[in-house]
């Protein structure tokens, strides 16, 4: 039973066969993470960009941010024996937009219908 | 020292609850008395309550829903009586106070407490048996799981005895569950048993996910498994994915309530709507996760009684998979007369029309199995049929509620609680009696007397029609829900065909009750040896009734859909198999002993009581620190223990159907 | 790689997948506390919505430009990165089976987590102090709860962390162990992940 199907099925946060793989890979996924969060801090703070466009930028800075995670040390990746991972992680995915939008767009929507308080 | 305990939460002055409770507990006591007279204690915590083999857990969970249904019923029934009376110048006996904790208790009990404990215990008894494995993915897990859904259950039924329930309807919304409104323990006996029953159903979810995802016989590809255990698997997901949201919701309740924070106070600037809003992105889901695993039972028990596979099986899974996706995003039909504007209205109208679709797709499906098949009519076969129509009916009541102008008439009347009761009567309660009567035999060894049971299903059926097409007539006349009074006398005439209604399927309960009763007493003119009374096509029918406590002695080999069927076919498994050792999980006192704490800590924060609040967290955390230290998890069973049990049982098999043993 | 190898065989014949049979308690158990995650992950969604829809409710009270000290967040956001990275060499070597390697990184990753939640206390601490406690406004309970959980979810992972270290200690890196340790490693990054979200959403577009 406990018998190693790694090679066929693979769950986040397993290590590859190869550990010196996995130590780079954690070291890039490390770098990058660190750039992204120095570059969301700077994006945040200057004057440079237009207003408005600075919280789209940031969001994004953070999806980036959150795939490094995923790829660099949950070793989520898109072959065959990641299937489950994949479609459970965009399920999720799916439910949070659903939530933090859906509830968004209803409430402004109620907001805007109040009487002046 | 007791918080907010004191004598006076005792109800003295308020006969109706005491008088319940006092025979509820006479009836508690004497069996407590039964079972220490007879010696039944060892067996009990040997093969029960510290069990974590599925199908006793599975039963379990059905034997709580089933309790469970009756305390909801005799709040449902003194409803019904309360409306029947109270017209024009009569009071009726319920005061208003009363009534408004008897609807919120009804509606929290028949939903958390029958509805979910009976799907739930259905797919743990039949899923990993349908899998064709041993047990679920984390069998502890699973046995805390159901602990905690009964310490939540015992918590509300507390509320009889020791304070108040909540009287904000089964629902909470604030401003009226908010502290200010609602000074006393009611709302907060209705917020933490559920709380701590919502990590048992998140972590049954999560454990049936992996089971079915993780664990399948070899051969078990994703489209050979049996169409019930999509629907388990559909279910599973949403109760993973819609849970915790409840649970983050109603722990912002109870910081308002508790730590004074402002998520949905009027003052401080809380948005009330904001509730209502959270509360359903759970609720619409959970509506799904109820009949899902219902529609898996009919999709069963059709193609067994009609002696033909599921028409289009692919069609089938498709259209679960569809309604588990289209169920996040129907919700705020729930809510269309709060003030949202025409085009959220209308996104949200046109998405509620689009999820009946893959129901009806299901419906045809089902129709077209049963069409020219040899149908045998016995009581599963029976519920599916009543279903069909029934649920037919509901659900087209639910569309005409997803239109948004009609919802602005028709929101809160008593229309809509017939349209819910219709739905969920008539499709997870038939799913649930269907699935009772069928999978029994396999969990018992014996089948159910069919004339009780074919007696239980015409006084559900007519006392369901009865009970509740008067409310939809009512609800267009304009009766709005959880009326303690009603001032129209006209009203009265329907409100007591449906107060007959309610008898009706006081009736039928009674032959529920006379059935298991009968049942048991007969029960060995009514054994089942070759553990396949019903011909069955799944993988479940291989095994004998009961099936031993490690299901199969050695794991099938799945080569096509309703693989036991084609077994039977093939004559495979009439060779004898070698048998090899196996381990088995070991018994667990952890889930009762986490249970046991959970309830503590549960009343403890209910009545504010702190200093045991802190002991029980700490306890939970203890044991299971301590729990996880430990190693002795798994017995083995030798290869000799499992030869001899499976001979006995070919040996039995033989005798009854020559040339068919598995 | 091993994809050619997945495709030659078929996906009828996968362990746990497929039509294989049964999958390892390894990948089970991953798989499972990969699920969990994804139900923890819902629940953060529902604390993100509710305090994107009240974070401009500040009753006259303060409000998130006020409050927010952009260098602590920063400073906080550094220690939950590199114990997310020093969590991941730590798994590295006890998959390799190098029990001291493994505790002297989990020590480390105790160490950086303790600092973030020291930080994000002594903050809240000073807020309420100076009456912008979770009870002056919707937006601040918003704030405590969204943050207030994660937080929470910090502190249980570190008590986690000290018992998995004590067992690794104890009984060595035998299966179950390194099966646990795997989940405590899912959840830590997990945590690095949501926090990804609170830092950009309530932080850095908040402090705006």
């Amino acid at each position: 039973m406990d018998g190693d199907d790694r090679l066929y099925d693979r769950t986040p946060g397993v290590e590859d066969e190869e550990p010196t793989a996995n130590f780079l890979s954690y070291t890039t996924g490390f770098g990058l993470a660190v750039l992204l969060t120095i570059a969301s801090f700077v994006v945040a703070q200057t004057d440079l960009l237009w207003a408005p466009g600075v919280a789209v930028g940031l969001v994004v800075l953070a999806f980036a941010q959150i795939g490094v995670h995923l790829v660099f040390f949950l070793h989520i990746g898109t072959g065959p024996d990641h299937t489950n991972n994949i479609v459970a992680l965009a399920f999720g995915l799916l439910i949070v937009l659903l939530v933090i939008g859906g509830s968004c767009w209803i409430i402004a929507n109620l907001n805007a219908n109040m009487m002046p308080m | 020292m007791l918080g907010k305990l004191s004598w006076a939460a005792i109800p003295l002055a308020q006969p109706l609850p005491l008088y319940a409770m006092g025979v509820v507990g006479i009836v508690i006591l004497a069996v407590l008395g039964v079972v220490t007279r007879n010696g039944w204690w060892p067996y009990l915590w040997r093969e029960w309550l510290t069990s974590v083999d599925h199908k006793r857990i599975g039963v379990m969970y059905m034997a709580l829903a089933l309790v469970m249904l009756l305390r909801g019923f005799s709040d449902a029934i003194m409803m019904r009586s309360q409306q029947a009376i109270a017209v024009g110048g009569a009071q009726g006996y319920l005061p208003p106070d009363h009534y408004d904790q008897i609807f919120s208790a009804h509606g929290t009990i028949m939903i958390f407490f029958v509805a979910m404990p009976f799907v739930v215990g259905l797919m743990n008894f039949v899923v990993p048996l349908q899998l064709g494995v041993r047990d679920v993915a984390f069998p502890v897990l699973n046995s805390v799981s159901f602990w905690l859904t009964a310490s939540g259950a015992l918590l509300v039924n507390a509320s009889l005895v020791i304070g108040n329930f909540a009287r904000t309807g089964w629902m909470g919304y604030p401003p009226l569950s908010e502290l200010a409104y609602s000074p006393d323990v009611g709302v907060d006996y209705y917020l933490w048993p559920l709380q701590i029953s919502g990590v048992g159903t998140l972590f049954a979810g999560i454990n049936m996910v992996t089971t079915i995802l993780k664990l399948r016989a070899p051969g078990m590809t994703y489209f050979r498994m049996p169409v019930f255990c999509w629907s388990a698997l559909t279910s599973s997901i949403l109760m993973v994915v819609a849970f915790p949201i409840l649970t983050a919701t109603f722990a912002m309740l109870l910081l308002d309530r508790y730590l004074g924070m402002h998520f949905f106070t009027n003052d401080g600037g809380g948005n009330v709507m904001m509730y209502v809003n959270l509360f359903w992105a759970w609720g619409h889901p959970e509506v799904y996760i109820l009949i899902l695993p219902a529609f898996g039972v009919f999709s069963e028990v059709i193609a067994t009684f009609s002696g033909k596979p599921l028409f289009s099986y692919r069609s089938m899974v498709l259209a679960l998979l569809a309604i588990c996706v289209l169920s996040f995003m129907v919700w705020l039909h729930h809510f269309f007369t709060m003030g949202a504007g025409a085009d959220v209205n209308a996104f949200f109208g046109i998405m509620s029309m689009i999820i009946g679709v893959p129901t009806g797709v299901k419906v045809f499906n089902w129709l077209f199995t049963l069409f020219r098949g040899r149908v045998v009519y016995r009581t599963p076969v029976l519920f599916a049929i009543g279903f069909m129509v029934t649920f037919v009916i509901g659900g087209m009541t639910g569309v005409l509620l997803a239109v948004p102008p009609v919802d602005f008439v028709l929101h809160n009347s008593v229309f809509l609680v017939a349209h819910f009761h219709n739905v969920i009567i008539g499709g997870v309660l038939f799913g649930a009696f269907a699935g009772y009567n069928y999978w029994f035999p396999k969990a018992f060894g014996f089948t159910l007397d069919e004339r009780w049971g074919k007696a239980s299903f015409w006084c559900w059926l007519t006392g369901f029609y009865l009970a509740f097409m008067p409310l939809y007539a009512l609800g267009l006349k304009g009766m709005t829900r959880r009326l303690q009074h009603i001032a129209d006398p006209g009203w009265q005439p329907w409100l007591l065909v449906a107060e007959l209604g309610a008898i009706v399927i006081f009736c039928g309960i009674l032959c529920q009750v006379a059935q298991l009763y009968v049942s048991i007493r007969t029960w060995k003119d009514r054994r089942d040896p070759t553990g396949d009374p019903w011909n069955g096509r799944t993988l479940e029918w291989a095994t004998s009734s009961p099936p031993p406590a490690y299901n199969f002695a050695v794991l099938p080999k799945v080569e096509t859909i309703d693989a036991f069927w084609d077994m039977k076919r093939k004559g495979l498994g009439a060779a004898e198999p070698a048998y090899e050792a196996i381990e088995m999980p070991r018994n667990s006192p952890i889930g009762f002993v986490i249970a046991f704490f959970a309830v503590a800590a549960g009343f403890s924060l209910i009545w504010q009581i702190w200093w045991l609040v802190i002991l029980g967290l700490l306890a939970i955390v203890g044991v299971v620190l301590v729990f996880g230290w430990s190693e002795d998890r798994e017995r083995e069973i030798t290869a000799e223990e499992m030869a001899r049990k499976e001979r006995a049982r070919r040996q039995e098999q033989a005798r009854w159907r020559p040339g068919q043993a598995t | 790689m091993t994809i050619g190898t997945i495709e030659a065989v078929g996906p009828e014949l996968v362990r746990g997948r497929g039509g294989g049979g049964p999958a390892s308690t390894r990948t089970v158990v991953a798989y499972g506390f990969w699920i969990f995650i994804l139900s923890d992950i819902t629940m953060f969604s529902a604390l993100f919505a509710a305090y994107a829809v009240l974070s401009g409710r500040t009753a006259g009270g303060p409000t998130a430009g006020e409050l927010i000290n952009l260098s602590h967040v920063f400073l906080e956001t550094m220690c939950l990165l590199v114990s997310s990275y020093t969590c991941g060499l730590g798994a590295l070597s006890a998959e390799r089976r190098q029990r001291d390697r493994f505790l002297a990184f989990a020590a480390l990753t105790f160490m950086l987590g303790a600092a973030f939640l020291f930080i994000e206390i002594w903050d809240f601490a000073a807020m309420v102090r100076m009456g912008a406690g979770p009870s002056r406004s919707a937006f601040l309970s918003a704030f405590f709860a969204l943050v207030g959980m994660h937080g929470a979810h910090v502190t249980s992972g570190l008590v986690w962390l000290v018992y998995m270290a004590a067992q690794a200690a104890a009984k060595g890196l035998r299966p179950r162990v390194l099966r646990r340790l795997l989940c405590f490693s899912l959840f830590w990054h997990a945590l690095d992940i949501v926090w990804v979200g609170v830092l950009t959403l309530v932080y850095l577009i908040g402090a705006r």
